[in-house]
């Protein structure tokens, strides 16, 4: 290269990273970059890991000898309880969607991911309710009921100190950055990929990592609802999950399993991915069967949300039911066996190169086939009735969950260190990790198969000697240890390895991904310009590329006017629609973090004054948030007689906003349809349901309230059609009006709840309606205070005719609430008196 | 896993593959016929793999490469499972059948057994007898116990007799349990249901019919 080359290349970075670094210092905590945030989210997640793994060794050690009293019953139903809480929610499921948030933009061809700032706040509700999850161990009230928090156990009646608060506020609310990187993951991946890059392009990892998006999409939902209803019988009384109220503790179950099963899929298919991203790399080959795993892909994401069930085979459910879910619980084996057989097929046909993350590949495959086997053998009822709720299912799921998860994570740790710090992982630290880890993990958990098969069930702090246990017990013992030094000494050796390791060379691993034509390590707009793509294969058909990338011989390499851009394309096809301009860094996500962070805290203190100002201070940050927006002077100014080519995104209709809305609605919808679902089992399977006589709520009063919605919604859809045809005389009255009958509505429906007679906390029933009423008029209300915003915009000159951007992002969410509301009303309203008081 | 197994035997007051009852028995066969099967599956597979890695694959067309993938997806990803779970779910199937009551069982005792934190309530609501922590039934004939739960839940479980059924406030299931020799047999709490889980134990005593009588009988008279 020339030296005149090297300069422009140095110009090109230095304009580039003007516009897209992070701020310096502590500021940087208003960093939005997904690098950056994918690499907090992994730090974290692995200090929590850590955390639950000191955990792990306490009860191993209290159970290492029968009799012991070293830990208190107490102390030690807390210690599993977070054990398994911060495992699943705290490291497992964060540390995953860290890796995505990093890889997947460098993956696609992008240089972010389509909304930073909701990287960014999702980070901070992940920090902030994990560590508020973590301060209840400290202060020695940490939840003891269990990870699965079954009710009535996890009851204010049972449970009456803060443990299950800290657990349900806690959970919930780490659980909008799961929410955040399922929408902002499926968005990206479906409409930020580099031109050309249609779906059959994509590379297979990105398929794993949208299905598992779509997944938390589809899956969160039911447990959100399910901690809000437990929360609120807890806080205020209303009988939910209570039977004298006309509740049940099994719909506690059935929402909490169809979180749960799910999320087991949530953890494997990423890890999977990481696997299937490998094994073709170390092969020498492509990967065989590309179709058939996007197929088992699929399959999998469909197929686990029908197999809930098979958590609860012993509450007794009828023979029907059983055939069923046992059935769906072994086909699931199905997805799973193509994906191991293609990574067979691939390994059979390629020339394999020996490596550390090899390494893991085939200790994943051991561990995770074992589990997958006894998982088999758990779907069949008669012997599940037998090892259900014993240590046979302490190893099953361990075996499931390290063999499936944490292995394909190491081996992909090594594997992209590289990536992340330029230098090349050591051997004999790693090897020596690998096998202490591996030797370790089989001695404490195969035998525990055993330990549960001889009668030990799950969650006792202690045993008697004399029951076959004792021996196996100390081997277990003993065998978590040797894990822990394994994994103490995998730590050390990615520390040594950013001081010792020899520098790395460019695609050291000779992959074929874009990741590694980025930076090593990685810089904060990943390619310096944008290429085009005619293949899944880039790195291995065009070597060239990592070079003509860095010295901008492809596409966008303009960035004078200040903003950040990446390309929108089409969702199929890959073909570049749009340019979307990115938001900057910004205060606003940790803010508005804060502010839903002290609504969290003054919920578990119990001082609700001090929540509302919590929820209005988050409500007014994010708004604040989205007024930077569209054609604001600090996203994209409209600048008079303006043309870009390919547009910008808020000049167009359809933006990854509008995609973004409907994904949320898609979760919003799950959340909705979970309530109706609990609301019928509620009907027809609760012992002691009971229905109050009468007409409880005034019904024309609830239809009028209705009748001012859907006229408010008619007059946005009347202005938001006119605006896609280029029109924009009388919006801003049209949006005015809009929102003042939705006021309308808000106020109509506000009167006919306070003259309804109901008894939330007397009857399951009015509890249930309670709930839905204020669903709807939240709705309601935050539909019509959008529209109003949006008049106001209108009037700043931020949307118009030539910015129709956000109108068309709202849209969605006035067709959600009309539809939600009238639903509600045939279902909670009108279906009941069809149905009559049952006798 | 075969050496620790025979290491120890099978036995213990709570070992499933001691089995005592007919449930249990079914159970316990499931365990090793699958168990046998699953240990093959895993080998064959860890073995394939590790052929496969070390073999020279030698020149690899697309049309050979794809030969190899429907080998390979077709046999191992579609029929080797669906030809497992079917026989699996034929032996299986049946097997569960005789846990829960059947039509055909007539005049079969009924023992109610209510869970409380953490002791067990048991009576025999046709004969009138109450009893704490302990069931007695007549050897070689099913009983159904009826379970339910004062408090939180919890789940009634004689490893050596059948499988465990949660005791849940405001339902009652019903368990059929047969003892096929005679003897006291551990049960014990398998729902974790708070503070004294570990400890919320109970026994089992099932008598030759005719000492099943008398201890009926004097019961009785002790209830009084």
């Amino acid at each position: 290269m020339t030296e005149a080359g090297t300069e422009e290349r140095q110009a090109l970075h230095q304009r580039l990273e003007r516009v897209w670094a992070n701020p310096p210092g502590w500021r940087s905590l208003a960093a939005v970059n997904h690098t950056t945030i994918g690499l907090r989210f992994m730090a974290t997640g692995v200090v929590f890991f850590l955390i639950a793994g000191v955990m792990a060794m306490l009860v191993r050690t209290q159970l290492a000898l029968p009799a012991q009293d070293i830990i208190s019953p107490d102390v030690y139903n807390q210690l599993f309880t977070m054990h398994g809480t911060v495992m699943m929610f705290l490291f497992a499921i964060p540390v995953l969607e860290g890796m995505a948030l990093y890889m997947i933009p460098k993956l696609i061809g992008a240089r972010d991911l389509v909304f930073p700032r909701i990287s960014s706040l999702g980070y901070y509700c992940y920090l902030f309710g994990g560590l508020i999850i973590l301060s209840s161990m400290v202060l020695g009230m940490a939840p003891d009921s269990g990870w699965f928090m079954y009710t009535p156990l996890s009851s204010a009646e049972y449970a009456p100190g803060p443990g299950s608060d800290f657990w349900l506020l806690g959970i919930t609310f780490v659980e909008i950055s799961a929410m955040a990187a399922g929408i902002e993951l499926t968005v990206s991946i479906l409409r930020s990929r580099a031109n050309g890059m249609s779906l059959r392009r994509m590379p297979i990892f990105c398929w794993y990592i949208l299905a598992m998006a779509l997944m938390i999409v589809f899956g969160f939902p039911p447990l959100i609802l399910a901690s809000v209803l437990l929360e609120l019988e807890r806080a205020v009384g209303m009988p939910f999950f209570e039977v004298a109220g006309g509740g049940d503790p099994i719909l506690w179950q059935h929402l909490f399993w169809l979180f749960g099963h799910p999320e087991v899929y949530i953890i494997f298919l990423p890890a999977a991915g990481i696997v299937s991203t490998l094994i073709p790399v170390f092969a020498q080959r492509p990967i065989v069967g590309y179709r058939w795993l996007v197929l088992a892909i699929i399959l999998t994401g469909f197929i686990s949300f029908g197999l809930w069930v098979h958590h609860m085979f012993t509450i007794g459910i009828p023979k029907l039911a059983q055939a069923f879910f046992s059935v769906a619980s072994m086909l699931v084996a199905v997805p799973t066996a193509i994906q191991v057989f293609a990574w067979l097929a691939t390994l059979w046909t390629g020339r394999v190169v020996y490596s550390l993350p090899m390494l893991w590949i085939i200790g994943f495959l051991v561990v995770f086939v074992c589990g997958g086997l006894t998982g088999v053998m758990l779907a069949l009822v008669p012997f599940n009735w037998q090892v259900h709720d014993t240590h046979f299912v302490v190893a099953h799921l361990h075996y499931v969950l390290v063999g499936g998860m944490l292995f394909p994570l190491i081996a992909g740790f090594y594997y992209w260190l590289p990536h992340l710090s330029g230098r090349m992982p050591t051997r004999v630290l790693g090897n020596w990790g690998f096998w202490l880890t591996f030797i370790g993990f089989n001695v404490t958990f195969l035998l525990m198969h055993l330990t549960g098969l001889l009668g030990m069930p799950r969650r006792v702090y202690t045993y008697e000697p004399g029951l076959g246990w004792d021996w196996l017990n100390l081997l277990s013992s003993v065998g978590g240890f040797i894990m822990a030094a394994g994994i103490a000494m995998i730590i050390l050796d990615i520390a040594l390895h950013f001081r010792f390791g020899r520098p790395a060379p460019r695609n050291p691993w000779g992959a074929d991904t874009l990741e590694w034509a980025t930076g090593t390590p990685p810089v904060s707009y990943n390619f310096a310009s944008l290429p085009d793509l005619r293949t899944r294969h880039p790195l291995w058909e065009s070597p060239e590329l990592p070079d003509t990338i860095a010295s901008g011989e492809h596409g966008l390499t303009d960035v004078s006017h200040g903003r950040r851009e990446i390309y929108g394309s089409d969702a199929i096809t890959g073909k570049v629609r749009h340019v979307i301009h990115l938001p900057g860094n910004s205060w606003w996500p940790l803010f508005a973090a804060m502010g839903l962070a002290l609504v969290c805290v003054s919920l578990l203190v119990r001082v609700y004054p001090l929540a509302l100002v919590g929820v209005v201070s988050a409500l007014v940050f994010l708004l604040r948030w989205s007024w930077e927006n569209g054609a604001h002077p600090s996203a994209a100014l409209l600048v008079h007689g303006e043309s870009h080519d390919p547009p910008l995104h808020s000049r167009t209709t359809d933006g990854p906003g509008l995609w973004g809305m409907v994904v949320t609605l898609m979760a919003n919808g799950t959340f909705y349809l979970s309530l109706i679902f609990g609301w019928l089992y509620l009907w027809t399977a609760s012992p002691g349901w009971s229905v109050p006589e009468g007409e409880q709520i005034a019904l024309w009063l609830v239809i009028a309230s209705g009748l001012a919605l859907t006229a408010a919604w008619m007059d946005f859809e009347g202005a938001v059609r006119a605006l896609r045809r280029g029109v924009d005389q009388g919006l801003q009255r049209r949006f005015w009006r809009a929102g003042l009958l939705g006021g309308g509505h808000v106020a109509l429906l506000l009167w006919a709840l306070r003259d309804a007679s109901l008894a939330p906390t007397a009857l399951a029933h009015d509890a249930v309606l309670l709930v839905m009423l204020v669903y709807v008029l939240g709705h309601g209300g935050l539909a019509a205070l959008l529209t109003v915003l949006q008049a106001v915009r209108v009037g700043k000159g931020y949307v118009g005719r030539h910015v129709p951007y956000e109108p068309v992002v709202v849209r969605p969410f006035w067709v959600y609430t009309v539809g939600i509301f009238w639903l509600s009303v045939a279902v909670f309203l009108l279906l009941p008196m069809a149905w009559g008081t049952p006798a | 896993m075969f050496i620790p197994m025979l290491l120890s035997g099978c036995g213990g007051p709570l070992s499933t593959l001691d089995p005592a009852g007919p449930a249990a028995a079914s159970a316990a066969w499931l365990w090793w016929a699958m168990f046998a099967f699953a240990t093959v599956v895993l080998i064959v597979v860890v073995a394939l793999w590790l052929y496969a890695m070390r073999r020279d694959p030698g020149d690899v067309t697309d049309e050979s490469a794809q030969r190899v993938q429907n080998r390979w997806i077709v046999g191992g990803g579609f029929v080797l499972p669906l030809v497992s779970i079917t026989a699996l779910l034929a032996f299986g199937i049946p097997a569960g059948h005789n846990m829960m009551p059947l039509a055909s069982d007539e005049d079969v005792l009924r023992i109610d057994v209510t869970a409380h934190r953490w002791w067990w309530e048991v009576s025999y609501p046709e004969e009138g007898i109450a009893l704490n922590n302990e069931l007695h039934i007549p050897v070689g004939v099913p009983v159904h116990v009826h379970v339910t739960s004062e408090d939180v839940i919890h789940s009634f479980w004689v490893p050596r007799l059948a499988g465990k059924l949660d005791a849940i406030p405001g339902r009652t299931n019903v368990l059929r349990l047969q003892a096929d020799e005679t003897g006291i047999f551990q049960g014990k709490c398998a729902e974790f249901c708070g503070a004294g889980h570990a400890h919320m134990d109970f026994t089992v005593e099932a008598h030759p019919q005719d000492d099943f009588d008398d201890w009926l009988e004097e019961a009785l008279q002790s209830n009084d």
